[in-house]
């Protein structure tokens, strides 16, 4: 499917916020000079498509009390697999990247509170496989963007 | 400076709380509003009044508490994200750089107004592991990438530094609040 300029302008207002109120793409439409139905349609087939990877809320998770971290783990290549898929399996978790270097395996970890976080990563730690791990806590959040401007 | 179409519309500045203790627990109505508008938003006219009926309240109450949320700053933002590949995005590397701690918010300032950096966050360093500001950068290409890195490496002096590219990708999902066991 080729993306028409209409598109491109949806998708570019719809990366931005949705307006918070009773008819969000009856809003949206008034913006585009077009219809509340033919937005509505569009966006379902831009969705369906695949052009859209989420549609929703994003939470800032430190003003709902959660505290997040980004782990590094070293571990031995025969292992990876393994690690890799018992550290997915905890919900906390919320991004797993095997990476190139010593380091080979970066995680991201949200957690309501300091005791969760600690048994999480006491049990990775004590994975087989696991040679070393650094934990790499934040201060601040200098940019989060992901939106791409499509022209 | 940015060639790409990876163009900057809008970022956030954010202190990081470090402590469990510095954010008020949420009410269980507030919960529940996390919960139903953490799932995907409906497609339809009436998006809200879905929304609500599933907290249990009345749409006015739920668009007036969502109103709220975004005041608060508890909501980041409410729309959508693109897949990287429909904007054509292959190459995707972190970048771990060590930058003098009284020269970070500077260098983080440079490297944030980078169209092709998408997160740039500082992180105590560790033990073995000296480098105390990280960067996303996402290009069509490797090569791009590697540009882009020694632009960013040149802007700012900083030569000590980690390219990370991705092998696999293992997981990447957004979290689902109070929905732990």
């Amino acid at each position: 499917m080729e993306l028409s300029n209409f598109d491109k302008s949806l998708l570019n207002l719809l990366q931005g916020n949705l307006p918070v109120c009773k008819r969000p793409f009856a809003a949206m439409a008034a913006k585009l000079g077009a219809d509340e139905s033919f937005v509505l349609n569009r966006v379902r087939e831009l969705k369906a498509a695949g052009y859209l990877r989420r549609i929703g809320t994003f939470f800032n998770s430190d003003n709902l009390g959660y505290r997040g971290t980004l782990v590094a783990l070293e571990v031995a290549p025969s292992e990876i697999c393994a690690v890799a898929q018992a550290v997915n399996s905890y919900t906390e978790v919320t991004h797993n990247y095997e990476r190139e270097g010593k380091f080979n395996l970066w995680f991201t970890l949200l957690t309501l509170n300091a005791d969760r976080e600690s048994s999480i990563l006491q049990e990775i730690k004590s994975m087989r496989g696991v040679e070393d791990m650094i934990n790499l806590k934040s201060n601040k959040k200098f940019k989060i963007n992901v939106q791409f401007k499509l022209q | 400076m940015c060639n790409s179409n990876y163009s900057d519309i809008k970022s956030n500045y954010s202190d990081t709380k470090s402590n469990y203790s510095d954010t008020k627990e949420l009410t269980a109505p507030d919960k529940k509003i996390v919960q139903v508008l953490q799932e995907e938003f409906p497609l339809c006219e009436e998006p809200y009044k879905i929304l609500a009926e599933r907290a249990g309240m009345s749409e006015d109450e739920f668009l007036a508490r969502v109103n709220d949320f975004v005041r608060e700053k508890k909501i980041r933002k409410l729309g959508a994200v693109l897949q990287h590949r429909t904007a054509g995005f292959k190459s995707n590397a972190l970048c771990a750089w060590n930058v003098p701690q009284e020269k970070l918010s500077e260098i983080a300032a440079i490297m944030s107004a980078h169209c092709a950096v998408s997160h740039c966050y500082d992180r105590n360093p560790a033990p073995n592991w000296n480098y105390n500001l990280y960067t996303m950068i996402h290009a069509k290409t490797r090569e791009e990438c590697d540009g882009i890195i020694a632009e960013l490496s040149k802007l700012t002096g900083i030569t000590n530094y980690q390219v990370l590219y991705s092998k696999k990708e293992w997981k990447k999902t957004a979290m689902k609040y109070f929905s732990e066991s």
